[in-house]
């Protein structure tokens, strides 16, 4: 029996995100609070600590210790067993333990707190204006990690030695700054500098006079005359320039070569962002985390905006600042500023300074940037809120590399390498998997090389040593040929691209059930060797079958076809009329000079491979309707065609079905309905509507005809079409009207930076199966 | 089915099943001759086999690419062809008039090449088969240079250079089985080009390296280069010579001239003391007045051939596994 006053020792381990986010002097501060005695330290596996004192107290700290832990923590187990107490006075943290098995969560980089920013703007605070202030609950963290545990020598502050005072700071426990490893203040930290080539300083020091300039100021002072300013990030360079100048923005759409596609903003706050956009309560709560992505916004009408920000494009993407620089620039500048990446079109954006000199130079007048090292290049993400919710765009910078728990542990620990665009890849052992910041497109050497050293950076950070790869069936993705190249893990599994979309929404809404798959995509390499993208799967993560498709059109000239959307219309047309298109249409027209020779492609079938492409078939009807014939990014037609619809118009197109197993769904029936009302001379608005509903309908018909053969009622819409927000709404609409249970995506994108979580969740389950 | 397209799916089969079953050192290399030794002067010998459909197409037919493709193999180790062999699967049915038109015009090819046709075959197979004819021709040459060039001697700071403009005779070749409405003044680029690398030889001793880019075109050949030197090969995509004509059915087409045959050009790695000379050599000849720098070797990254693009981006041009099929989505 124990005795109420025979002290206890119990040893605790805390595993989840619980480096770098302040435990340590959390726990310090609560043992001190209930009197107890003991030591707390990080090792590769999280946080370790030793607790003694009375029984009573000990409890209670055990129970405080994951009721209020501090904001960055997220704590994914506690195990506690006692041990001989040891009668040592005092609450002591210990050193960092390296070695052992590595199961440390590394936190994402995170917006600076309310704390350190009212240092920032403080005239008496010492880092008052200091552009790298940051604490334990704020501040980088994944993208100076170079290795763990996560210790500054670790990190990419490792070349600052703290100053006295920091030093204090970092040292005691009580204080907010302990073991903070990017602390840091203007005598001992990192400094910014403005410069227009590397000799060139432009600081900003008055001519004659011997004062430091104000690098901000002089920034604000060119971005103001309408200059485009390169500015060092979190994650890499981006590229400023005044939102409401037309030539700074112009200026730098012509330098980075990026035609058409929306500039991200930054503005102040979210009153600034309500002067330029609708922002609900979920977009507002999206916008103002911690994680602070940039936000897809329903702009309005006459806001005060260069129109090159976003031509022709009802929404906007809003970020607030996430950095002290940022909020520095900010509120010095007062006024919206484009930050876009900091790349020429197609590039990957800059985060190394040799490189960022070298290939910003012809974009930008100026360089504000800093001496504290990028380790690991991150993008901003992107993301929206759906009916109250987040989805995800592009999942990187505040989100990487925080892991998605799985519902069951993996059997083995699974690489999964992704897709060919928006790659990301991921990792995944015991509950976790880590989906890696975006990668960006592999073709492009620069791109590929952060997807094999990240890959081999997040192996070293997590210690997992995949024993099994996930790879997609495209014969020509630089991510499968990586794959096969990786003979030294034993096991392969080849997953199809639409299947691992439907997986990834699966294990996004931690769904263990088969369901139907619609699957509503760009291009990807299917069973049968041609290409799908309009998909009705029957499938959970260990089969799948497919129930249902897109009737398949020539693809006229490949890749063209894809950069070109009028081939597509020019391919429809040709099925939709048996081939004899009518030649009366603005279409053909338009492109007179090619149009016979590409039907002729089409119909020889040279390099025009079959597909069931959903966004083939709003390409075509974005060509149609005259929205785009030539596209300059990824999905722009459809983008363009979604912008056009006129919400209050009436009526849909119909669509027919061949019935069997699979259906086939006539989308030339769509087309035939498009070119009947062009004929009739119907707003090109009001049949972009029609044509979205049709689509939509057809989603809930096959979904019907789906649940008939299987008996399954819950559908899951993945792909890269799903982003459209009209299509989306009238989807699910239809769906749960029809007592579907719909499941859309929340924590990874519906597009291909999804793939690499569905390959993993499909070769696990594999796996567990005995299929591997 | 992709095996025949002479990327990676055509490589594996051909590593797979004949170079286990043959295996010696004389094949090894995987070069596109062997070159012999039986006492005398080396020897350079190699086969081919065509299979080109049309038989007839603008500049050209089946019997003078017979002759060109197996002369020019020869012609890359630096070898004067002297004599070839003829082998003919014809199938039953073949206007007789078509035979003599394509004897007719690899006699014509021989001439032009300095070889003689000395020894042959034909056999007759039913209809249905070998669409039309076949012709496998084999060759022997004779090496008087005392350099040894191949495709695992590319080094750090070589250039690249191609004979001339690319993708002329594949483009031609599409456009002639007539099923695509595009008119285009294009023939074929088929030609001997043993007198055009004697020149080179002979101006440029530095030369590393010569390759024809026959199927897959110079992106195939380029990548043979890299991988057997363990060398990144770096391209500019605005030297790389293309006719207007290519260009623009190739844009139709949607294909990469970069991967497109030839059968008249070649690719050649040499020392960067004797580029210019190379250059020099190639461009005072008539066969090779529009040969162009392309590139460069580098060290890193090995085994890798990237192409710098317009803006300054750099692409990797990598083999083809199969048919070209979109990656994008
Ligand atoms: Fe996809
Ligand atoms: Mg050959
Ligand atoms: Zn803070
Ligand atoms: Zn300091």
């Amino acid at each position: 029996m124990a005795d109420e006053d025979t002290p206890v020792r119990w040893r605790i381990r805390v595993e989840g995100i619980v480096q770098g986010v302040g435990f340590r002097p959390f726990v310090y501060a609560l043992a001190i609070r209930h009197g107890l005695a003991g030591l707390v330290g990080n090792d590769a596996q999280g946080v370790f600590l030793e607790v003694e004192g009375p029984p009573s107290g000990v409890a209670e700290f055990h129970r405080d210790l994951t009721r209020e832990p501090p904001p960055l923590a997220v704590i994914e187990r506690v195990t506690a067993e006692p041990m001989p107490a040891t009668g040592l006075p005092g609450f002591v943290v210990a050193a960092s333990e390296p070695g052992g098995e590595r199961q440390t969560l590394i936190s994402p980089d995170t917006a600076t707190c309310a704390d350190c920013l009212r240092e920032l703007f403080d005239p008496v605070d010492r880092r008052y204006r200091y552009p790298f202030v940051n604490c334990t609950n704020c501040g980088p963290r994944f993208t100076i990690v170079r290795d763990v545990p996560y210790d500054r020598p670790f990190t990419t502050m490792a070349g600052f030695p703290l100053c006295a005072e920091c030093a204090r700071e970092y040292a005691d426990p009580a204080d907010r700054r302990f073991h903070a490893q990017p602390v840091c203040c203007p005598a001992c930290g990192p400094r910014l500098r403005l410069i227009t080539s590397p000799g060139e300083d432009i600081t900003g020091a008055p001519p004659g006079e011997d004062v430091p300039g104000d690098p901000i100021a002089a920034t604000v002072a060119l971005l103001r005359a309408g200059k485009v300013v390169a500015v060092k990030g979190l994650g890499g360079y981006h590229l400023a320039a005044d939102a409401a100048s037309p030539e700074g923005v112009a200026a730098l759409r012509s330098r980075k070569h990026r035609e058409e596609k929306a500039f991200a903003v930054m503005v102040a706050d979210v009153a600034a962002a309500r002067k330029l956009c609708a922002v609900d309560d979920a977009e507002e709560r999206v916008l103002t985390s911690p994680r602070r992505p940039i936000v897809l916004l329903r702009r309005h009408r006459d806001s005060a905006l260069a129109e090159q920000v976003a031509p022709g494009n009802r929404f906007l993407g809003l970020m607030l600042p996430y950095t002290p620089l940022h909020h520095l620039l900010t509120r010095e500048l007062d006024r919206p500023f484009v930050l876009t990446s900091g790349n020429v079109s197609d590039e990957p954006i800059a985060y190394e300074d040799a490189d960022a000199l070298a290939r910003l130079s012809p974009i930008t007048d100026a360089f504000l940037l800093h001496d504290r090292p990028i380790h690991i290049r991150t993008d901003d993400s992107v993301t929206r809120a759906v009916a109250g919710r987040e989805m995800p765009i592009r999942r990187s910078r505040g989100y990487a590399p925080a892991p998605l728990r799985l519902g069951r542990a993996v059997p083995r620990p699974v690489l999964g390498c992704g897709a060919e665009l928006k790659n990301t890849f991921c990792l995944a052992k015991g509950e976790y998997a880590f989906v890696s910041h975006h990668i960006g497109d592999l073709e492009n050497y620069a791109t590929l090389r952060s997807f094999t050293d990240g890959v081999a950076h997040f192996r070293r950070l997590f210690d997992i040593d995949p024993q099994v790869i996930a790879h997609d069936l495209h014969p020509e993705y630089l991510s499968t040929k990586y794959a096969l190249d990786q003979t030294a893990i034993g096991h392969r599994v080849p997953v199809q691209h639409h299947w691992a979309h439907i997986a990834s929404c699966l294990v996004d809404n931690g769904e263990v059930e088969p369901v139907i798959g619609v699957a509503f995509d760009g291009l990807g390499y299917g069973e049968d060797a041609t290409i799908w993208g309009g998909e009705f799967l029957a499938a959970d993560l260990t089969s799948f079958e497919r129930v249902g498709l897109l009737e398949p059109v020539r693809m006229p000239g490949g890749v063209a076809a894809i950069r070109q959307p009028w081939r597509m219309a020019a391919a429809y047309l040709d099925a939709a009329f048996a081939g004899d298109p009518p030649r009366d249409l603005a279409v053909a027209e338009r492109n007179a000079s090619t149009w016979d020779a590409v039907l002729a492609v089409g119909r020889s079938g040279l390099n025009s491979p079959l597909t069931s492409s959903a966004g083939r078939l709003f390409d075509a009807v974005g060509a149609l309707l005259g929205v785009r014939d030539v596209i300059s990014y990824e999905g722009q037609a459809a983008v363009e065609l979604e912008q056009r619809v006129d919400p209050h118009a009436d009526g849909a197109y119909e669509v027919g079905f061949a019935e069997g197993r699979p259906f086939r769904v006539r989308g030339a029936d769509l087309v035939r309905a498009v070119v009947a009302d062009l004929h009739r001379h119907v707003p090109v608005e009001t049949i972009a509507m029609r044509f979205h509903r049709g689509m939509a309908t057809a989603i809930v018909a096959g979904a019907e005809r789906a649940r008939a053969a299987t008996g399954l009622s819950a559908v899951a819409l993945s792909g890269g079409v799903f982003q459209n927000m009209v299509l989306l709404s009238g989807a699910v609409e239809g769906l749960s009207r029809r007592g579907f249970r719909v499941l859309t995506h929340h924590r990874v994108p519906p597009n291909d930076g999804g793939i690499s979580l569905g390959q993993v969740a499909v070769a696990a389950a594999r796996d567990r199966a005995g299929l591997v | 089915l992709a095996h025949g397209a002479g990327g990676k799916a055509t490589h594996t089969l051909i590593e797979a099943v004949f170079l286990e079953a043959f295996r010696n050192p004389l094949l090894e290399p995987l070069e596109d001759q062997a070159v012999l030794s039986l006492g005398g002067p080396r020897l350079a010998f190699t086969t081919d086999s065509f299979v080109v459909h049309p038989l007839f197409f603008p500049g050209g037919d089946i019997g003078e690419l017979a002759v060109n493709g197996t002369v020019n193999d020869l012609a890359m180790s630096g070898a004067r062809p002297r004599y070839l062999s003829s082998g003919f699967i014809v199938e039953e049915g073949l206007p007789t008039e078509d035979l003599v038109r394509i004897a007719e015009s690899m006699a014509r090819a021989a001439e032009a090449a300095g070889v003689q046709i000395v020894t042959g075959d034909t056999k007759v197979v039913e209809r249905g088969k070998a669409d039309g004819c076949y012709i496998n021709t084999a060759g022997v040459g004779v090496i008087s240079h005392d350099l040894t060039l191949g495709a695992s001697r590319a080094r750090p700071g070589d250039v690249v250079l191609v004979s001339g403009p690319i993708g002329d005779h594949g483009i031609t070749i599409m456009l002639a089985r007539g099923e695509l409405d595009i008119e285009a003044d294009l023939t074929s680029d088929t030609a001997p080009l043993a007198d055009l690398v004697d020149r080179l030889l002979a101006a440029a001793p530095g030369v590393r390296c010569l390759r024809d880019a026959t199927r897959g075109g110079v992106a195939t050949v380029l990548n043979e280069v890299a991988r057997a030197s363990d060398v990144a090969v770096v391209l500019d995509e605005r030297a790389v010579p293309v006719r207007t004509e290519v260009r623009g059915a190739s844009e139709i087409l949607g294909i990469d001239p970069l991967y497109v045959a030839c059968e008249g050009r070649f690719i050649a790695v040499v020392a960067p003391e004797d580029a210019d000379a190379a250059l020099d050599a190639l461009r005072t000849h008539p066969q090779g007045t529009e040969a162009a720098v392309i590139g460069q070797v580098k060290a890193d990254p090995p085994s890798l051939v990237l192409l710098k693009t317009e803006f300054g981006g750099t692409r990797i041009v990598d083999v083809l596994v199969g048919d070209p099929l979109p990656r994008i989505c």
